[in-house]
């Protein structure tokens, strides 16, 4: 087992701390807008879901949401233009380092950029008295297995992509539906129950599932389940991603 | 000593073509060592299998006491390398790209810091250390490169065409470092197509065409072995006709190439003589140089 993807993920955490305010505040603002806006907006016609008002719902899918899009972000397309436009990656190569590290460290610095992003929707319920004690900020180690997750998966399309046109596909196929069934917007309860089955394949509902029960103490249906199902992805995604990467660069 | 890097029977192949096709050749410590060859010839894939950058299909490797590509890691920890196309990383100053480059060799940061200075010095980068890599022009970033594959002190260098692109300027400034390298002991190893480029720094050389190495050995050695030592080029109305009626009597060996005669003599006497008579040629006559020597082992086709 080598540690030099470490120095990728140095790498990158250097590039983002000369951005950290803007990328910090990006963090908080947008979030809150959809909470203030969606949660007390849309709450106030929906009342109370799950025995609790709307916005603590959706708070509680929100960590998770956002925790998706910056992993995907970061996976898909910060490390497509370090490996396409950039040529980050193969200049990289030219040091002690091998495909495997690069990859490895990409995958792990998207998933603490990802981290971050939950944590900042955390604060916000903080701020707005949401969550309370310290129990909420168990949901980080699944914050960090959930990005881990996604970014595995987004590494496999990252490595196979031609262009940016190839991410389309990935958002319209994978992730704008997986973002609107996963019950983070609304209980999966309320979709048909062939629905259910297949949103309960997808890894943000069990993310969703999971954080919801550890925020608000709620139970959680299947958890070594839903941790398996999230480690799983993630494993597949970044296995798959190492080969293709290995493929396309040592040609 | 023992060789720095023993290429021996390497074969690459790409779909079935054999991009480099059985290529052998050692180099010394301390040595300058020069791959030349048209575009196409397998130069870049030659450096990349060195590097372990890229399967090998048949034949070993040796660089630095590691077998490539199994060991490639371990021997990057002690090579050096500037590549074709500068990629430099965007994302960071100058300075920042030295730091961070060190940082790959497990350098610590305070070390890497320490050396800095020199590498900017010998970059002709002084006081340029927190400009932006897309404010440099491109003879600044191929230097920098250069410095950058030095962080790590390496025993050999690895330059795949450090000059191209570049204008004369810039090219002399890379040649000046390059020297300087040289002269510190440094084993380098670099592609070229600029035939002056390889004549003026290499101590040996091999010339590489179609995946093979068709000739090897010093600049006057291959000039010596392979082409007269004059050349006279003949030009203007009616070359062709003169060149087949009296040219060819005059020299060693003649060659006609689009409206030119390149006459290759050991004594351009006669043909200037001749060329006395004939006001509407005109002549440039010069010692033969490695790039006749390329051409005649090459061909004059255009390559792509």
């Amino acid at each position: 087992m080598s540690f030099r993807f470490l120095h990728i993920v140095e790498r990158n955490f250097l590039v983002w701390r000369k951005l950290m305010i803007p990328s910090l505040t990006t963090n908080l603002a947008d979030p809150l807008f959809y909470l203030v806006g969606f949660g007390f907006g849309i709450g106030s016609l929906v009342g109370n879901v799950n025995g609790r008002p709307y916005v603590e719902f959706l708070a509680g899918g929100m960590i998770c949401y956002s925790t998706l899009n910056s992993a995907t972000a970061e996976a898909l397309y910060s490390a497509f233009s370090r490996l396409k436009m950039q040529r980050t990656w193969e200049g990289i190569l030219h040091a002690p380092m091998t495909v495997t590290d690069i990859v490895i460290g990409e995958w792990i610095w998207a998933a603490l950029k990802a981290v971050l992003s939950g944590s900042a929707i955390l604060l916000i319920m903080y701020l707005l008295g949401i969550a309370h004690g310290f129990r909420p900020l168990f949901v980080l180690p699944v914050l960090l297995l959930l990005g881990l997750c996604v970014a595995g998966l987004a590494l496999v399309m990252t490595t196979l992509a031609k262009g940016f046109d190839f991410f389309a596909y990935y958002f319209t196929l994978v992730l704008t539906p997986m973002s609107f069934l996963s019950g983070v917007f609304f209980p999966l309860q309320s979709l048909p129950p062939l629905m259910q089955k297949i949103a309960l394949l997808l890894p943000l509902s069990h993310g969703a599932l999971l954080a919801r029960g550890i925020v608000f103490a709620e139970a959680i249906p299947h958890p070594m389940a839903s941790l398996a199902l999230l480690a799983a992805y993630g494993a597949i995604g970044l296995w798959v991603a190492v080969r293709i990467a290995n493929r396309r660069l040592h040609r | 000593m023992s060789a720095v890097l023993a290429v021996d029977s390497l074969v690459k192949r790409y779909d079935e073509r054999a991009v480099v096709d059985g290529v052998s050749f050692t180099v010394k410590p301390g040595e300058c060592f020069g791959i030349l060859g048209p575009n196409g010839a397998g130069k870049t894939t030659t450096l990349r299998c060195c590097l372990g950058l890229t399967s090998v299909d048949a034949g070993t490797i040796q660089l630095s006491s590691y077998p490539i590509p199994d060991q490639a890691r371990a021997a990057r920890y002690r090579i050096g390398v500037v590549p074709q196309f500068d990629n430099l990383d965007p994302d960071f100053t100058v300075e920042e790209n030295l730091v961070m480059w060190a940082r790959y060799f497990d350098i610590p940061k305070r070390d890497a810091r320490k050396a800095v200075p020199a590498l900017l010095e010998f970059a002709g980068l002084e006081g340029r250390g927190d400009a932006k890599i897309e404010a440099l022009s491109g003879g600044m970033k191929r230097r920098l490169t250069i410095a950058r594959a030095l962080i790590n002190d390496p025993e050999v260098l690895f330059l795949d065409e450090p000059t191209t692109g570049l204008d004369p300027q810039a090219r002399h400034l890379v040649w000046d470092g390059l020297r300087r390298l040289i002269k510190e002991g440094k084993t380098l190893i670099l592609t070229t197509h600029f035939m002056d480029e390889a004549e003026r720094l290499c101590d040996r050389l091999c010339i590489m065409d179609a995946g093979k190495i068709i000739a090897e050995g010093s600049p006057r050695h291959l000039i010596q072995a392979h082409i007269e030592p004059i050349v006279v080029e003949v030009y203007g109305e009616g070359v062709r006709e003169w060149a087949d009626r009296y040219g060819r009597t005059l020299v060693e060996r003649l060659e006609l190439s689009g409206e030119t005669a390149f006459c290759y003599t050991h004594g351009a006497d006669p043909v200037m003589d001749d060329l006395l008579k004939r006001p509407e040629l005109r002549a440039m006559r010069r010692a033969a140089n490695l790039e006749d020597v390329f051409i005649k082992l090459t061909g004059r086709d255009i390559r792509d």
